[in-house]
């Protein structure tokens, strides 16, 4: 069992990469997609979870610990950017109930 | 093994994000990004980053997530929302458009840069492969975080409080007829 | 003395300064007194420097007083400077001495006019620039005498611009002049492309030289001339000036008879030289140009009724003869029928203003009449005048005039013989005029009714202070001629003096026919003037023919509807065809690059549209184009 197991291929940073990129890209799509302000940010989020797991994986590759502090540096501001855009979204809806990002379209030229 | 864990992993994380996107109901959606969030953090800890994937647990979908699902539920915006009816035409053939392209560059770069990137170059990580007295993986993010980017590190409780000062001002209610003050 | 050359045409600068800041406070009779006063001043100052002139050699007399640098720019370097030799102080002497004679029988004229001292002002202006004119040591200091002249003719002319007529009449000698001042310019540039200075003493030592080509010293002169007709109402833009008798008499008889209009004639003799190298051609299209005018315009005399019409006709003819001269090379014959033309054109026009002015400003000589006796001194004056213009020897008119046909004769009989018709038609008009206005029965009475006047009208005789410069001009009108009398070369006294300047392009007619027998072409002229007067009193005094008027020399031949009505008809509408150029391709073009701009931002506005996913796929495209750019066509990686 152990000899099949050792066989198989092991994941390389490649791997990870691509995973990053994939998940970027449904993040990606997802913003342009759907119309729930919420549903859009949280699209954002999975954009810098990708971020972050290409950050770590070549952290790992290079052996350098500042790839993983520069994780800790997003998860931070995502979190104070999370913050901040929920009191907006809040501020927004609570003048117009079910609005959608359709809706919010003052600012055309 | 760390194939299977690998693959465990990676379906966790598209499955979810999959979910995030094509979810009608914004709750589901919130937990969907969940799923995501620990596919992740189990690929943290592949990584040997095991502090930060007790952050992203803890942080992520402990704290963001569930900030998530507070103002989906205080606001009622739980209204699921309809994906079939598209009111800019051109913009969903666009996305598949933009999205291909863009993965599709992605891996070209990732795959072909796999060789020219190098191994090991960095300062401080310990692997778990290196025998001998090594520090913790959070006794180094300590040593890097209080040593050469400990500017940073102020600047950036700073911006917290900033954020949290910024969003109680946002979201006050008016106070009868004015506005917020 | 001759330094002090600059004070001619400063003190009249002064006393334009005085008036403008006082002028009103002045009032009437001060203002007048006081300009007097200048151009008096300016006159004396004239005079001392000609005496100082006389003391010298004839190569000393030529004097540059240098102001001031006017123009210092690259190659051209123009200097604000006055050139004192015997032309221009014999131009300054008239000048101011007419000048302030007319002053101070515009003292008496204007007397009661509301606006007394600004009269004053325009008239010390004109003198100003007048003498900037003549004394110019270069064609830019002299163009600014020429332009300074023309502004005070509209200014003058239509002084009481209340009347529309007179508005107009000054709207058309600027216009008029204006198209004159284009020849002058185009002459400036070409000479100073030519020659490389704009100074009379460099254009002429260029021409003498020989530096100057053929075609450049012909384009010179005839741009010169082209200038000269507009400012000396030549054909044929002599329009104006039967226009400008709408100003005051004094204005007619200072501007338009004595100094402004002779300004041609004298820019002509300045570059004799220029005129010596031109073609053949150009010295007889002027001569040519000259009888013409002077045969046209005594033509229209004939038939006018206006008492000032008569004689701005009058003076266009004259002036037609001085241009007879100088196409026929007879420089200081036209500097001295310039001279005696100005006494006794004055003299008429200050006469014809007192007649004005006793008739109380009744114009139409149809309803004068019988006036000698009412009006004497007015009547002995004007008749003095009228015997010098008729060509009666002994007095000015006679010699100066005769000098002229003498050179025309050398240059072609032909010319003669137009000249002398033109000599006879003058002789017949002035005498017409001064039977209506002086003899004959009092035809004041019945018009007067016509009028529903107040009272009993009776004309009177004018103050004497207006008697006065009639009187002083009479008296050079008798004995002006003694300038240069033919007799014998020691009385050429004008011709001497002028020497030096015209001694280039002055005709040497000394071996012709015409010289030979100068005495019987003397006498021919003497008769033909006195043929003149007898047919003129056979006519209109003893009534023994019908007068000859038709209505077309009454019109001036209809010369002057004639402008009117192609400018008013394919003129207009082929400057309406350049207005609409104007307004359609031109500004089209300007708007159309406006419209081009806000069309195009109109369009690239629908990028903002406000939707936040629009803008996401937007950054996505970006995004996806850079990453291409990268990876696949840059190889980065």
């Amino acid at each position: 069992m152990t000899a099949v197991l050792a066989a198989l291929p092991v994941p390389t940073t490649t791997w990870y990469l691509v995973l990053a990129a994939m998940l970027f890209t449904i993040g990606a799509v997802g913003v342009m997609v759907r119309r729930n302000p919420l549903v859009m940010f949280m699209c954002i989020e999975l954009m810098l979870n990708a971020v972050n797991l290409s950050f770590v994986s070549l952290a790992r590759q290079l052996g350098d610990i500042g790839g993983q502090t520069t994780v800790l540096f997003v998860m931070v501001v995502a979190a104070a950017e999370v913050v901040v855009g929920l009191g907006i979204v809040v501020a927004v809806m609570r003048r117009r109930p079910n609005a959608t990002a359709d809706d919010l379209v003052e600012l055309k030229g | 093994m760390d194939l299977v864990v690998f693959c465990c992993a990676a379906a966790m994380v598209l499955v979810g994000a999959v979910g995030v996107i094509v979810r009608n109901h914004p709750v589901h959606a919130a937990l969907s990004l969940v799923l995501t969030l620990f596919g992740v953090a189990v690929l943290f800890i592949m990584q040997e980053a095991e502090f930060l994937a007790a952050v992203q647990v803890i942080v992520y979908s402990g704290a963001i997530v569930v900030l998530f699902l507070f103002v989906i539920m205080l606001l009622g915006v739980d209204k699921a929302e309809n994906l079939q009816i598209e009111p800019i035409p051109v913009q969903r053939p666009l996305a598949i458009v933009v999205g291909g392209g863009l993965l599709a560059m992605l891996v070209t770069a990732v795959v072909q840069a796999r060789d020219s990137v190098p191994t090991g170059v960095g300062a401080g990580i310990d692997l778990a492969t290196q025998t001998g007295d090594s520090d913790s993986n959070i006794k180094q993010i300590a040593t890097d975080l209080f040593g050469d980017r400990v500017f940073a590190f102020e600047l950036l409780s700073v911006l917290l409080i900033v954020a949290v000062l910024g969003t109680v001002v946002l979201s006050r209610k008016p106070d009868k007829a004015g506005g917020p003050q | 003395m001759l330094d002090l050359v600059w004070l001619i045409p400063a003190l009249p600068l002064l006393g334009f300064l005085v008036i403008l800041l006082f002028g009103r406070r002045l009032g009437d009779p001060k203002a007048g007194y006081l300009a007097t006063a200048m151009v008096g001043g300016a006159f004396a100052v004239t005079v001392a420097v000609f005496f100082d002139m006389l003391s010298k050699t004839a190569e000393e007399r030529a004097h540059v007083a240098t102001l001031f640098q006017w123009v210092p720019v690259g190659s051209l370097q123009v200097d604000l400077a006055f050139l004192a030799d015997p032309l221009s102080i014999t131009m300054c002497l008239f000048v101011t001495g007419i000048g302030a004679l007319i002053h101070l029988y515009a003292v008496g004229y204007m007397h009661g006019d509301p606006r007394f001292s600004k009269f004053f002002l325009y008239l010390n202006l004109f003198v100003f620039s007048m003498l900037m004119l003549v004394l110019g040591e270069n064609l830019l200091v002299t163009f600014l005498g020429w332009e300074g002249v023309g502004t005070c003719s509209y200014f003058l002319i239509s002084f009481w611009h209340e009347r529309e007529s007179a508005a107009t009449a000054g709207k058309k000698a600027f216009v008029t002049n204006r198209v004159g001042d284009w020849g002058v310019m185009i002459a400036m540039f070409l000479a100073f492309q030519a020659v490389g200075t704009l100074s009379y003493g460099g254009i002429n030592a260029a021409a003498e030289s020989g530096a100057l080509s053929q075609s450049t010293a012909t384009a010179i002169a005839m741009m010169l001339f082209v200038g000269a007709c507009g400012k000396s109402a030549q054909l044929p833009l002599y329009i104006w000036l039967p226009d400008a008798m709408e100003g005051p008499t004094p204005v007619s008889a200072l501007i338009h008879a004595a100094t402004m209009v002779t300004a041609g004639v004298f820019l002509m003799t300045r570059v004799n030289p220029v005129l010596a190298v031109a073609a053949e051609w150009a010295p007889t299209l002027i001569a040519i140009v000259g009888v013409s005018t002077a045969l046209f315009a005594a033509t229209i005399a004939v038939a006018q009724t206006d008492i000032k019409k008569v004689l701005a006709y009058s003076t266009v003819s004259q002036l037609g003869f001085m241009f007879l001269a100088v196409g026929s090379g007879a420089y200081v014959a036209a500097i001295f029928h310039m001279i005696t033309h100005a006494f006794f054109k004055a003299l008429l026009f200050l006469g014809s203003g007192s007649v004005i002015h006793g008739m109380h400003h009744e114009q139409d000589m149809r309803r004068m009449g019988a006036l000698r006796k009412l009006m004497p001194v007015t009547a002995i004056t004007f008749i003095i005048g009228w015997l010098a213009i008729a060509g009666v020897p002994p007095f000015a008119g006679f010699w100066s005039k005769d000098e002229i046909l003498l050179y025309a004769f050398d240059k072609s009989p032909i010319l003669y013989v137009v000249g002398l018709v033109a000599a006879l038609l003058t002789a017949y008009y002035m005498t017409r005029q001064v039977i209506m206005v002086f003899y004959g029965k009092a035809r004041w009475h019945d018009a007067h009714d016509e009028h529903g006047a107040h009272g009993d009208f009776e004309p009177h005789e004018s103050p004497k202070i207006m008697l006065l410069p009639l009187v002083v001009l009479a008296g050079l009108s008798i004995v002006g001629g003694a300038m240069q009398l033919p007799f014998s070369d020691k009385l050429h006294f004008l011709g001497h003096w002028l020497e030096p300047v015209v001694e280039f392009g002055e005709a040497d007619i000394y071996g012709g026919w015409a010289y030979q027998n100068k005495y019987l072409l003397l006498g021919v002229a003497a008769v033909i003037a006195l043929l003149g007067i007898a047919a003129s009193v056979a006519v209109y005094g003893k009534q023994k023919a019908k007068p000859v008027e038709p209505a077309i020399l009454e019109n001036g031949w209809y010369y002057d509807r004639g402008i009117s009505n192609f400018m008013g008809g394919p003129g207009r509408r082929g400057f309406a065809a350049v207005a609409w150029f104007d307004a359609r391709i031109v500004d089209g073009a300007v708007n159309g690059v406006g419209r081009l701009v806000r069309g195009s931002a109109g369009v690239a506005r629908k990028a903002q549209s406000g939707y936040v996913r629009q803008y996401a796929s937007a950054i996505g495209v970006g995004v996806v184009l850079l990453l291409v750019w990268f990876v696949v066509i840059r190889g980065i990686l």
